[in-house]
Parts: C-alpha cells; sequence; structure tokens
C-alpha cells in the first residue's frame, strides 16, 4: 500500500543488468543443476529430503544418495524473483495470518500454486522430512504442516539451545545418541541404503576444506577497503555451503575460485562488486545483524553502496554455520562434528554470545558501527534485538542503528522510510566522528 | 549582514529559520507544504527573511530613547499592518486571476454577472480585510488560502444568490485559481510594503512619531541591512525533491537533536511528533545524536492522526486541545490506526460518550505510542525536549507528562513555544558550521 510507489519505481524502467563477477556466474550454474536435479528425481528415481539452512546435515544425507530441498532457499529465491507476494497472498488465503513467518508463507503459497521452482519445473515431493531444530520454532511448525500435506516420514533432531554460552559434553552425547537411534536409522529405511561412516568422513574432510577458504573469504573484509560486501555479497558467497554443496568436491572448487577472485581484489585495492559495478570510495564500515530483504534486495543494497557504505561483517552470514571462531567439521569425530556443527549454529546461540559475536566484529572488522535490520515476521532473529543493540554499543562505544524490513513479503519494505533512516545514521557516524576529532 | 538558513520541509508545514554569525535567531518563517515544497521553501524563507527585518527593526527601534516603552506595540501594529498589506497584495492577484478564469462554455451568456459578482465577493473581502488583522483578532490560521478560502466561500454564498447566480459558478472560479496564486510569489518589493504598512500605522496612532523621534529613520536603517545568504541547509521529507545538492542535506534526525540542543543545551532525550512520523532521539551534551527511533512500517499515531480526527469532528486542528483539556475522564482508545480513529470515534459517539473524554483518549493513545517509540530508543534521561507541531497541543503535553512521570519519574521537561522550528533551527546551525567551514576554506 503506502509501502509501494517508491519502491515500484525502478521496477517499471527496464532494470539494468546487474554486474556480476565470475564467482557469481559460477555459482549460478551450480544452483540451476541442483534444481535440476531436484526437478529430474521423478524421473531418476532419486529420493528428496526436505531440510532447513541452519544446522542442515547435508554430509550425512548424502551419504544417503538423497537430493536436498531447502524450502526457506525456495522462498528466498521467490522473494528475489518477486513471486513471494503472490506466494504469500496466497497463503494468507488458506488461513495463515498475517504475522507468520513470511518464508513460511511463500512456500505455503509456492506449494498451492503447484510448487515451481525457480527453474520453471515442479519441484519434488519430498520423501523425507530432516529437521534439525536449531533454536527456530517456527521451522518445527512449518514442517508440521508439510507432514500434513505430504504424509512422509519426518525426523525431528532436537538441538538443546546454548543458554550459558558454553558447549557441554552432555549436549553432544545427548546429540549423538539422536543421531545414532533416531536419525540414522530412519535415514537408512526411508533411503534403503546402509550407513558408511567412512563415506561421513570423506564428506566432512571436503567441507572442512570449503569452511577454510569461506572463512578467508569473509575476514578478507577486515582489508581496507573491504573486497567484499560481508552482508549483500555474502548472501552469495554462503549459498553453495549453506545449501546442498557443503561436503562436496563443486563446493571445495567454488570457494577456491572464490577466494582468488577475492584475494585479486585485495591485491589491487578494489572495494566490492555491486550490482551497479565497482563500489566508489568507501566510507563506511558495518556490521549487520539480522537477514536481509529479499523483495527489494538490489534496492537495499544499493542505499547503502550509493553512499559509500561497505557491510564487513554481518550475523547472517553465519547462520549456516560459524566457522569464523574456529569450528571445522572434523572427519575424526564424525557424529561429534555434526553435534558440535548444530550447536554452534547462530541462531541457537544465547543473546550474550551473539552481543559477544556483534562485538567482536566491530573491533576485529573496525567497523563504524552495528545496524539491525529487524524482520517483521521473523521471531527467531528479532526478539532481543533491542537489547543485543544497546549492549554493542555500550561495549564498543560505536554508534548503533535500527531499520525494520521484511524477508519476502515485498509489503513491509517502506523505501522511503529505510533510506531516511540509513541516511540519518550514516551522517550521525559522521557526526559522531567529527565529534572525536574535535575532542581529540 | 551574512546569514545561514535553515529549511524544515515537513509533510504538513515548511518551517525556515534565519541565523546571524552569533547563531542568533534573526527570523523564522512558516507556511502550508501544499505539495509543492518548491513554493513552499520559497514561502517559509521568504517569512523568515520578513521575521528578520521585525528582528532587526526592534534592534534599531530598541536604540531609541524615547520609543524605549513603545517598542513591543510597534512592532505589534507595524506587523499587523504588514499582514494587512501581504494579504490585499495576494487578494489583488487572486481577484484578477478569478476574473480571467470567467470564459468559456460554462459561462456562456453569464460573463458580465459573474463578474460583477467576483468583483462584489473581493469588495467584500477588502472590506473585512482589516478586521481580520485588527488587534486581538482571532484567525482559525494564519495561511493565505486558509483565511481567504473561507472567508471567500462564505461571502460568495451570499453575493450568489442576492444575484441569482449558481453559487458553483464562483466557487469553480476561486478553485482554479488559488493554487496558482499561491504558488506565485508576491509582485510587490518587500520594503514597499513594510513602508506602506509604517505608513499605515503612524497615521492611526501619529503619537509615534510625535514624541520627536521618527520612527521612519530606524525602519529605513533596518530595511537597508542586506541580508546575505551564505550557506543553506534543508531537512525534512521533501528534502530530497529539492535540486539541493548532497552536502545541502542533513537528515532530520540529526537536526531535530541539534536543534533542541539549542533550545536547550541540557537535552538529553528529545520526542519530535511531527505529521508523519514521530522520533525519538538521544543526544550527547554537544547535541550529537546517539540514538534514534522512528515510528517503523506505519505512520499511526503522529500528527497526522490528529489532523484527521479534526476533520472529522469538523474543527480546526488547534481547537482539539483545548476541548480534550475538558476532559476528566478520558476514553480508553488503544489503536492508533489513523484510518481506524474516524470509526472509532464515530462508534463512541453513537454510545454516548462525551466529544471531550473520546479526544482525550484519543490524545492520550498517541502519547503512548511515543513513549514506546522513545522507550526503544533508550528510555528518558534528564532533561526531555518535546518537539514538533504536536508540542503545542495542551492536551498531548498533559498526557505526556503524566506518562513520563509515572515511568521515569521527575524528570525536566522543556517545551518551547517555537518547538516547530527545531529542525530548521538544527539544520540552520548547520548551515552555519558548513558556511564557516568554507570560509576558512577559501581563507587557508
Amino acid at each position: 500500500m503506502s509501502t509501494q510507489p517508491l519502491a515500484a519505481k525502478p521496477a517499471k524502467a527496464p532494470a539494468k543488468e546487474a554486474v556480476k563477477d565470475a564467482s557469481m556466474l559460477k555459482q549460478k550454474e551450480m544452483m540451476a543443476a541442483h534444481y535440476d536435479r531436484l526437478s529430474a528425481s521423478p524421473e531418476t528415481g532419486e529420493k528428496v529430503v526436505c531440510t532447513f539452512v541452519p544446522g542442515n546435515l547435508n554430509e550425512l544425507i548424502m551419504c544417503f544418495d538423497l537430493a536436498n530441498n531447502l524450502p526457506e532457499v525456495n522462498a528466498i529465491q521467490s522473494g528475489l524473483r518477486r513471486q513471494s507476494g503472490a506466494y504469500v497472498m496466497e497463503a494468507e488465503k488458506a488461513g495463515h495470518s498475517e504475522d507468520v513467518c513470511t518464508y513460511v508463507k511463500s512456500d505455503v503459497g509456492m506449494i498451492a500454486k503447484g510448487n515451481i521452482g525457480p527453474n520453471g519445473k515442479k519441484l519434488p515431493d519430498p520423501d523425507l522430512l530432516l529437521l534439525s531444530y536449531t533454536g527456530c520454532f517456527t521451522f518445527m511448525k512449518w514442517f508440521e504442516l508439510l507432514r500434513e500435506r505430504y504424509s512422509c516420514e519426518t525426523i525431528m533432531l532436537h538441538t538443546p539451545y546454548v543458554a550459558d554460552g558454553k558447549i557441554t559434553q552432555n549436549m553432544v552425547d545427548y546429540m549423538v545418541r539422536q543421531l545414532k537411534e533416531e536419525v540414522i536409522p530412519t535415514l537408512e529405511r526411508v533411503s534403503g541404503v546402509k550407513f558408511d561412516i567412512d563415506r561421513l568422513r570423506e564428506y566432512l574432510k571436503q567441507s572442512a576444506k570449503a569452511e577454510d577458504d569461506l572463512v578467508k573469504v569473509l575476514q578478507s573484509a577486515m582489508n581496507k577497503p573491504s573486497p567484499i560486501d560481508g552482508y549483500f555479497g555474502g548472501i552469495y558467497y554462503i549459498g553453495p555451503i549453506f545449501g546442498a554443496f557443503r561436503g562436496t568436491q563443486d563446493a571445495i572448487d567454488y570457494y577456491r575460485f572464490l577466494l582468488e577472485e577475492v584475494e585479486e581484489r585485495v591485491a589491487k585495492g578494489l572495494g566490492p562488486v555491486t550490482p551497479d559495478g565497482d563500489m566508489g570510495e568507501e566510507k563506511y564500515r558495518l556490521v549487520v545483524e539480522g537477514p536481509p530483504n529479499y523483495t527489494s534486495f538490489r534496492q537495499f543494497w544499493k542505499m547503502f553502496y550509493d553512499e559509500g557504505a561497505v557491510v564487513v561483517a554481518s550475523s547472517y552470514s553465519k547462520v549456516g554455520g560459524v566457522y569464523d571462531f574456529g569450528f571445522r567439521h572434523d572427519p575424526e569425530r564424525p557424529l561429534e562434528t555434526l553435534a558440535e556443527y548444530c550447536l554452534g549454529v547462530y541462531t541457537n546461540r544465547s543473546l550474550p554470545m551473539r552481543v559477544d559475536m556483534l562485538a567482536s566484529y566491530i573491533e576485529d572488522y573496525e567497523a563504524d558501527g552495528l545496524l539491525i535490520n529487524s524482520i517483521k515476521s521473523c521471531n527467531s532473529f528479532s526478539a532481543g534485538q533491542l537489547l543485543i543493540m544497546r549492549e554493542v554499543e555500550k561495549r564498543t562505544g560505536k554508534p548503533a542503528a535500527f531499520v525494520e524490513t521484511d524477508l519476502v513479503d515485498p509489503r513491509y519494505f517502506s523505501a522511503a522510510n529505510v533510506k531516511n533512516r540509513l541516511e540519518s545514521y550514516f551522517q550521525m557516524v559522521d557526526q559522531k566522528r567529527a565529534g572525536v576529532r574535535s575532542a581529540a | 549582514m551574512k546569514t545561514y538558513v535553515g529549511i524544515d520541509l515537513g509533510s504538513t508545514t515548511t518551517k525556515a529559520v534565519l541565523l546571524d554569525e552569533n547563531c542568533d535567531v534573526l527570523g523564522r518563517g512558516i507556511t502550508n507544504s501544499r505539495s509543492n515544497y518548491d513554493t513552499a521553501c520559497r514561502v517559509a524563507s521568504d517569512e523568515a527573511r520578513i521575521d528578520a527585518r521585525f528582528t532587526l527593526f526592534r534592534r534599531e527601534l530598541s536604540a531609541i530613547h524615547d520609543l524605549e516603552d513603545k517598542v513591543d506595540e510597534i512592532l505589534d501594529a507595524l506587523e499587523r499592518a504588514f499582514r494587512l498589506e501581504q494579504f490585499l497584495e495576494q487578494l489583488a492577484d487572486l481577484e484578477e486571476t478569478c476574473l480571467s478564469q470567467i470564459a468559456g462554455a460554462r459561462f456562456a451568456g453569464l460573463e458580465a454577472g459573474v463578474k460583477k459578482a467576483v468583483a462584489e465577493v473581493f469588495r467584500r473581502l477588502r472590506d473585512e480585510a482589516a478586521a481580520l488583522f485588527a488587534p486581538g483578532a482571532q484567525r482559525k490560521s494564519d495561511f493565505f488560502r486558509d483565511i481567504a478560502g473561507s472567508r471567500y466561500h462564505t461571502l460568495a454564498e451570499a453575493v450568489a444568490q442576492d444575484a441569482g447566480l449558481a453559487y458553483e459558478l464562483l466557487l469553480n472560479v476561486y478553485d482554479k485559481s488559488i493554487i496558482a496564486v499561491e504558488n506565485r510569489p508576491p509582485a510587490g518589493g518587500m520594503a514597499d510594503k513594510f513602508r506602506r504598512a509604517l505608513d499605515r500605522v503612524l497615521a492611526e496612532h501619529p503619537d509615534y512619531s510625535a514624541a520627536g523621534s521618527d520612527p521612519h529613520e530606524p525602519i529605513e536603517r533596518a530595511l537597508a541591512v542586506e541580508l546575505e545568504e551564505v550557506y543553506l541547509v534543508g531537512t525534512g521529507y521533501g528534502r530530497v525533491t529539492l535540486p539541493f545538492s548532497k552536502e545541502h542535506i542533513r537528515s532530520e534526525i540529526l537536526c531535530h537533536g541539534l536543534g533542541a540542543h539549542m533550545m536547550y543545551p541540557k537535552t538529553r532525550t528529545v520526542l519530535d511528533i511531527g505529521g508523519q512520523d514521530t522520533k525519538g532521539i538521544q543526544v550527547d551534551g554537544a547535541g550529537i545524536v546517539e540514538n534514534f527511533q522512528m515510528n517503523d512500517r506505519c505512520a499511526a499515531g503522529c500528527g497526522r492522526y490528529l489532523g484527521y480526527i479534526a476533520d472529522e469532528m469538523n474543527m480546526g486542528l488547534h481547537e482539539l486541545g483545548p476541548m480534550a483539556m475538558k476532559s476528566d475522564r478520558p476514553a480508553r482508545i488503544n489503536s492508533t490506526c489513523t484510518v481506524f480513529a474516524g470509526a472509532e470515534l464515530r462508534d463512541r459517539l453513537a454510545l454516548g460518550e462525551q466529544r471531550e473524554d473520546i479526544l482525550a483518549g484519543l490524545h492520550r493513545a498517541i502519547i503512548l505510542r511515543a513513549m514506546s517509540i522513545i522507550s526503544r530508543s533508550g528510555g528518558v534521561t534528564d532533561e526531555f525536549t518535546f518537539t514538533g507541531g504536536v508540542a503545542k497541543n495542551e492536551a498531548a503535553v498533559r498526557e505526556l507528562k503524566k506518562l513520563l512521570k509515572e515511568n521515569y519519574g521527575e524528570v525536566t521537561i522543556n517545551i518551547d513555544p517555537d518547538s516547530i522550528y527545531t529542525g530548521a533551527l538544527g539544520a540552520a546551525e548547520f548551515a552555519r558550521r558548513a558556511g564557516a567551514e568554507a570560509l576558512q576554506g577559501e581563507a587557508a
């Protein structure tokens, strides 16, 4: 309604083709191949498992020759393709309230409208739902809906919340027991493939290689200027490893390729590539907390790079795994490492842990401040964000700001308001700097 | 004289503040934003320059010993006379424009009659104009459109009836003309209007010049001062529509924070309720913004809410507060949705609730929402400064004081009568700083 006029404007003019670097094109091919694999599964006879990004057990899934379909990635694809608005409405028509997570509604609406994936072909019905519960209660409800619809087997792997900031042996044991007693037997039964722990070790070894390179890519933002945008660009960088490619040779190749590309930019002293080409002078270095908005992704990003703002680190680029504090998948402890991976996922971390992480990013990446993009329909991320903001501000002495949008519901992106707040924030950073200078 | 201009282009009104080099406010100007920010910007800064002349007049007149105790009186009379001159000038423009609109099929055969009638309406408008600007006269609004419009409608009805003409014909010419007139810069020179106004005042009060000190001289001295515009900064929602380059634009958050700091240097928390947004701002000891929150995805509970209520109740915006003040049993209203407010209002009226109680409840509702925004920006730290159009509303202020006390205990609450100019004042100070920096740069 009121959010539309400004947002709609650029859409009317034929959109300029976004500038993409070679790694993005490579990733596009990988994603296309994956979606083709999924939509061809009824013919190839491959079985399909639905699972979510945070806490996904891709290496384990691969051990059973299952194809991995990630509903929230599908919702993101619908958002980027401007189809989620209609899907969300479709879900509301089916009785889902306005406040329900819009990933869920986009998915439910997409299924109601024939479940056509980004490649224009129907996505397969799942043979199994594997929920690795890592702090998002909505995921559980989402799979209850899918279970109702598909009447397929469902696995719930419960990850204990890391409330006290420490992963204990008890927690790991509890999860390993679930893996042994529930998860693996069900995977065997549904797939008809016997579990081979050495195969798992092999995949985990490959995961760790790609994880090393991913961390180097993300930490390249410590350079000045940063060669990457760790939030908007970061979304692309995390795509393969957070999706269906962790543990594959494809992922190793992709991250090696990406790292070379990024190192070249560092050597040349270049900033990030934006959809409008190379970014101009780096004026602000920000840390961002919270998921992005996908329906106006490019417009949202533009509000940053037009002002010379680059996101040097973000919590969202860690939702599928937190690797920059040392964790790697460890082939020597295959089941334990899967448990520890799930336990360490960002959404499974307590507020103090999130504060620690964001504050350390501000220090380590020499950022000017923290920006929170609070998502209307994501309680899992949004609860406590004001507290996080205040605490990080207090600890770092750096200014913070708060903008509010939504994941894939286009109705909750009010471009003029968001821009207004961002501009105010950038000027606030300027003013702070000038204040510090004059005080010095 | 070097001056620095700050302009706050709000959704309802556009405000301008003129500062001198010493950071003193020379003048303030306000106009309705009329969906035309170019004009609004020009009119508001013209008004600020007019106001600046009055400041200069005051400086000159105060220096004259014999006039000392009469300065306020003279300036008051001069201002009313000047506003009258201004009104008459625009009225003449409006008349001419209206007369030129009487053509085409709609008026076929009636031209002479309509022209005569329109001329008669304007004759009556001119006749009563002096009374509109008489001492103590109450005007519903100071904007030409509002004053001329409401009187034109009333007078035209009577004239049309007497002349046996359709009322719509007279309304039609007015509707076609008012926007053009409103958006046209005044034709006459400013100085001449001041002179005519002064003559008008002296004709009525020969005693002002009888004391042996002719006010002509000091007034002419003040008029001779050139107001050189060194730097301009724009802020507010309309800023992006103006051909201002980036260095001439500041966010309204920063401007409000700095403006509040200038008015009350001990300010740490600022609440601004404007037409379409509510801002909670935390500033440090130098007026630098530390944190802020604004209304998020919707503008419920902002100034426009009260505007809408006023329309629904067929009252003037500034009449709402006084009526709500009569209530000692505010109705409990939770929704701050502007669109629902009308339904809420009618429903409660139908249930027999008192208008003042409903209004008091509506005021409380918007303040409750503002309190939530303040708390999200970091709560209230002493001192607290309330700004924006709604700060003029006594019922809103009453509710705010109550809720602040309940939630934060004793806090100093600052409300400046000119608080509507807070954003423009901050912008003007940014202009002064930028101007000083530019001058320094040149000198180096």
